[in-house]
């Protein structure tokens, strides 16, 4: 996904002249014509993350429509308060766009590990959080945003599926009829979902806008009482958004996501998953629990 | 008819008294008023009719704290009402005891979490650079906002980034906690900025400091006035 944001990125620079990249070192010569041709737009501020997202609040004030790039942890929780304050309160608009997720980089330990910022964001009015999960996704997403003067936040990953899905921006897509369960899966996770309940019939409906929350096709798609939520990010972050969304349906949540600990283990995201049960096992295991007390 | 005389700085105080409730950011608002006002007065390419227009000079308040002086001004230069001053910090009124852009006509930044305008209006500069517009960029902080280390990265950057359509006035009334030694002008000059120190309530004086040429690099004036004491 990220080779792909910098190809995309670099032609959005190119063909419309309201786009800006503001890096803070992370990314700088991944877009040379970019940067060569388009320097007054192609911004690298040096490692300096709160600037960043200022930049990115007075080019939008300027009539740009700012992209902002950086690993998770520097584009969201560093500069949490220039997200509120700067983008949210002035209410203008700017693209953020994250690698490494919650723990693409797992070798370098929590520094560059995120799995909150799903989360974080969420807390803050306005922001519209995709979550892609394949690279003709973040494409599409990214496009999408680039059209707007929205505050979205583009979340890019490592993990990725197999297949790139027929997506609409803001909706669930309908992945999977079935009987007895729903499962949202988000992003990435979606292969191993699939593969975790290959032989179950539940309903599973693929995630790549997690805020807004698409209530509605979770209402028209709702299978039994038991909705099993598959999140990429810290668990739980988008039960308050299905609990909102079915408030007059008898439902139970089992929420599947990373816990909310102190992380001191290194490795690879593949290690961290199977750890957190965010392989097809550990979503196999969790979902027929929930099933099983379902019966 | 009734004709309303046009309001001058000798009304400011006037003005600021009708805005009840901030009395502990008395010192922050008093600290800025001259400046506020020769910029409103000789400076800025502004107009109240014209809000919006692309090219229009950028005031931004950074500190925020103390507004009182910064609305009595944009009431005396016809952005607000005067009447609205009243209503300073109701829950309804437009104005807050920080500023914010999307209730008040001419206020370019929502602030008040100090450290924030100096990285808004480096990249409004950048943005007005890249459009080629006339347009000008001013930016008030204060030498306790300048604690903030978020003031730095935009000070370092601005100046590698020769932003000559930026300057930044800091006021100094001596409210740091651990203060500037060799003073505030230094930090900026250090990172390639023109600095000028000026007396803060010489009007004349503020008004040649903005007006100096400083061609390839951004203008830092620091307004100095009485101690916040």
């Amino acid at each position: 996904m990220r080779e792909r944001f910098y190809v995309t990125a670099e032609e959005l620079v190119g063909a419309d002249e309201r786009i800006a990249v503001v890096l803070a070192d992370i990314g700088t010569g991944r877009m040379p014509d970019a940067e060569r041709a388009h320097a007054d737009r192609v911004i690298n501020v040096g490692i300096r993350e709160q600037l960043m997202v200022g930049v990115a609040a007075g080019l939008a004030m300027t009539g740009f429509r700012p992209i902002v790039h950086s690993f998770a942890p520097f584009a969201v929780e560093r500069p949490f308060e220039m997200l509120k304050i700067d983008l949210g309160h002035n209410d203008v608009g700017a693209i953020v766009v994250s690698v490494g997720a919650s723990y693409d980089t797992a070798v370098y330990g929590r520094t560059h590990q995120s799995p909150e910022d799903v989360a974080l964001l969420s807390a803050l009015p306005g922001w519209r959080i995709y979550v892609p999960g394949h690279p003709t996704e973040a494409d599409q997403l990214l496009r999408a945003a680039a059209r707007t003067d929205e505050r979205v936040y583009l979340r890019l990953s490592d993990q990725s599926n197999q297949l790139a899905r027929p997506i609409a921006p803001g909706r669930l897509h309908l992945e999977r009829r079935g009987r007895d369960a729903t499962v949202i899966a988000t992003g990435p996770l979606l292969d191993p979902t699939l593969e975790a309940t290959a032989d179950l019939d539940v309903t599973v409906l693929y995630m790549t806008t997690a805020r807004p929350f698409d209530a509605d096709t979770l209402r028209a798609s709702l299978t039994g009482d038991l909705v099993v939520l598959v999140e990429p990010y810290l668990a739980g972050t988008s039960s308050a958004e299905v609990a909102s969304a079915l408030a007059d349906e008898p439902h139970r949540i089992a929420a599947i996501g990373v816990p909310n600990v102190e992380h001191r283990k290194y490795g690879t995201w593949q290690e961290h998953n199977a750890a957190h049960g965010l392989d097809a096992r550990g979503i196999r295991a969790r979902v027929l629990r929930a099933l099983s007390r379902d019966a | 008819m009734t004709t309303i005389a046009a309001l001058g700085h000798a009304d400011l105080r006037r003005l600021m008294d009708l805005q009840l409730g901030d009395e502990k950011h008395t010192p922050s608002a008093t600290s800025t008023l001259d400046v506020i006002w020769v910029l409103y007065d000789r400076i800025l390419r502004v107009h109240p009719d014209r809000t919006d227009d692309p090219d229009r000079d950028r005031f931004l308040l950074s500190k925020g704290h103390g507004p009182m002086a910064y609305y009595a001004v944009l009431a005396a230069k016809g952005f607000i009402g005067v009447e609205t001053l009243r209503t300073f910090g109701r829950y309804d009124s437009p104005l807050g005891h920080h500023p914010d852009r999307n209730l008040v006509p001419g206020v370019e930044i929502s602030s008040g979490s100090l450290g924030h305008g100096l990285g808004i209006a480096v990249g409004m500069a950048l943005g007005l650079r890249a459009r080629k517009s006339a347009a000008r960029v001013f930016c008030l902080v204060g030498d306790a906002e300048l604690d903030e280390g978020s003031n730095h990265e935009a000070i370092v950057f601005a100046g590698r980034a020769r932003l000559d359509n930026l300057a930044v006035v800091a006021v100094d009334n001596r409210s740091s906690s651990y203060g500037w030694p060799g003073g505030l002008a230094a930090r900026f000059a250090l990172e390639g900025w023109s600095t000028t120190t000026v007396d803060g309530r010489d009007h004349a004086a503020l008004e040649r400091a903005f007006g100096v040429e400083h061609v390839g690099r951004p203008h830092a004036v620091v307004a100095v006035v009485e101690s916040k004491a």
